[in-house]
């Protein structure tokens, strides 16, 4: 017959990711579903291939970095709890959450975490620095063949130089931080249309 | 699960218009020969990378610049709610139901509740397996049999009207017969709308108890490939008794031939109506996905059917990779009922200076609409094959435009 879960969740793991991620209990259970039907291979983790087989992932241009947000440092497989935790950057900002005490761990969807994502799908190789190198292969990917090199790079330029502020010709995150201004971060927050929440 | 859907489809059915509309007005070939003529809402990305831009932005925008760091997060929430939730690889696995119905197949993330439940599950299984699935399997059998048999023999007669009246009253008892074997519930609404000589019928694809489900109320001649075994016995036998158009295998890739042939079927008044899925892949009853235009093309009158199943009784969606032939119709007979059902819808022709691939989308807009289904521009083969870089360049295009377009207006000032 097959079964789909291949194993329910147990409470407990429910209320670690809760706490964790801020999501709700039905939420977790949701995507905890849709992670289950996601894996072909049954055996608890996503690989990449699992991810491209979304079409609509598949042909968004940052679809390869996105996916490269769920897998840790050299690892090819995320299990559910990783899952949660990517996916909890972009858990939309309750009201109740902003009066929270402020000496708590920072909530993963908080708005400095949210420009955290973003700034590593820039960072390709990972070391707290864009340089014009990654930059040029990002908005190569956004734009594809439309764009000329030396327009590409020039667009580029344009970019380090306004948010460099202590000319090393790279972005840093705290550089990347002014540069976004993007006051409000409920743009950058995913709308979960799941039923019965 | 179709509240969650219905503003999907919406957005799918609104941004269509949109865009059609806006083609028409270009004169632009929308759907490019080929393609899967899939929406990259072209007006939609643009205004909402522009809203990430203005929402933070203590620039004056109309001297905005090309690039912003900012953009990134129009792709990123974009891919993340794709991870989250996507229209199409949910089509391709049985729907979710809201309360159980008794059956472990429908098992999906219920746990033990109470005993009550299970001991009701226990006897619905007894009744299942044990009633239901020796009575229907006994007739299942009997149907096919007659079925062979019986158009073997009319098969015998000389071509005239009395051989197309006995095959019409042979195939129908058979396949009225299958049905009980399924017990199948079926509810037509609009016969006078009935697929008649000369025309094609399509429908949408859920399983193939589909054919039988249609041919039960009425004589099609049926279109597909040649197998070999005991289907192979089936086509063989049928064809004996009225001219169904079967296809070998390598026929089956040359698409003149295949066009050839329906149009020469449909153009003899005396022959049956062509029954037709155009999507070409069985779907989970909850969406229409993409119809192949080559049944379209041909230039007959269209009669769309749209079948809709009820889940609560037993799922009817096949699921090619997970189940074969056989351990799908002994789940079909072991569930509880197969209910449905079938509207006939009026027929459609295809329109001045309306390609087929319009047409074809008329035609499943009308279909999904009747069925309560979503509307989709994805195509089926999506279930076994990768999607095509085109759509990804598509958007790469219109993000180039953002970009490179300010520099050209601010060259021109």
């Amino acid at each position: 017959m097959g079964s789909r879960a291949s194993r329910l969740l147990r409470e407990e793991e429910i209320e670690e990711i809760k706490k964790e991620t801020g999501f709700s209990h039905s939420q977790i259970t949701r995507l905890y579903s849709r992670f289950t039907s996601l894996d072909k291979g049954e055996n608890g983790t996503l690989s990449r291939e699992d991810f491209q087989r979304i079409p609509e992932l598949a042909i968004n241009p940052l679809g390869d970095r996105i996916i490269n947000a769920f897998f840790p440092e050299g690892e090819d497989q995320v299990n559910f709890r990783g899952f949660m935790r990517t996916l909890a950057h972009f858990r939309p900002i309750e009201d109740n959450e902003k009066n929270k005490n402020p000496s708590a761990t920072e909530p993963l969807n908080s708005r400095t975490n949210k420009l955290l994502f973003a700034f590593r799908l820039y960072d390709l190789d990972r070391d707290d620095k864009i340089s014009r190198d990654e930059l040029l292969q990002v908005l190569r990917m956004m734009v594809g063949v439309n764009i000329s090199d030396e327009q590409l790079g020039s667009i580029a330029d344009r970019t380090i130089q306004e948010a460099d502020t202590n000319g090393d010709s790279c972005i840093s995150f705290n550089e990347f931080i002014k540069a976004s201004f993007v006051v409000n971060i409920h743009i950058c927050t995913v709308v979960l249309v799941l039923v019965n929440i | 699960m179709i509240d969650a859907e219905n503003p999907q489809s919406c957005q799918n059915s609104w941004a269509t218009l949109r865009i059609e509309r806006g083609a028409k007005e270009k004169n632009h070939l929308l759907y490019k020969p080929y393609s899967n003529g899939r929406i990259i809402e072209p007006t939609s990305l643009e205004e909402e990378i522009k809203e990430i831009r203005r929402s933070g932005s203590n620039k004056d925008l109309d001297s905005a610049t090309e690039f912003e760091l900012s953009d990134i997060f129009y792709f990123a929430r974009r891919g993340v709610e794709s991870i989250m939730d996507d229209e199409v690889t949910k089509r391709f696995s049985a729907e979710e139901l809201e309360s159980w119905n008794l059956l472990t197949r429908s098992n999906y993330n219920f746990h033990y509740i109470s005993l009550r439940l299970t001991v009701l599950w226990g006897l619905g299984l007894l009744i299942r397996y044990g009633f239901l699935l020796p009575l229907r399997v006994t007739l299942a059998f009997t149907g096919v049999g007659l079925l062979v048999f019986l158009t073997s023999v009319v098969g015998l007669l000389p071509n005239g009207r009395m051989k197309n009246f006995l095959s019409e009253k042979v195939h129908l008892m058979c396949y009225r017969i299958c049905v009980r074997a399924l017990t199948a519930i079926i509810t037509y609404h609009d016969s006078e709308n009935k697929p008649k000589n000369g025309g094609i019928c399509v429908a949408n694809h859920t399983s193939p108890i589909d054919v039988i489900i249609l041919a039960s109320d009425g004589c099609y001649a049926m279109v597909g490939q040649i197998h070999g075994g005991l289907m192979g016995v089936i086509q063989r036998s049928m064809v004996k008794a009225c001219p169904h158009i079967w296809f070998e295998r390598s026929e089956v890739k040359d698409r003149h031939l295949v066009a050839k042939r329906l149009s020469d079927h449909v153009e003899d008044k005396s022959k049956l109506p062509i029954l037709i899925f155009p999507e070409g892949t069985c779907i989970n009853n909850t969406s229409v996905m993409m119809f192949k235009k080559g049944s379209f093309e041909i230039g007959a009158t269209v009669y769309p059917v749209a079948i809709k199943y009820d889940p609560r009784f037993g799922d009817a969606f096949w699921n090619s990779s997970k189940f074969g032939m056989v351990s799908y119709l002994l789940r079909m007979m072991s569930s509880w009922a197969i209910v449905c059902s079938v509207w006939y819808l009026p027929p459609m022709s295809r329109e001045e200076g309306e390609d087929a691939v319009q047409f074809a989308n008329r035609v499943k807009a009308a279909i999904a609409r009747q069925g309560g289904l979503v509307d989709l521009l994805w195509d089926g083969g999506l279930k076994r094959a990768k999607v095509k870089d085109t759509f990804k360049e598509e958007q790469q295009k219109l993000y180039s435009k953002m970009l490179v377009g300010t520099q050209e207006d601010r060259s021109r000032s």
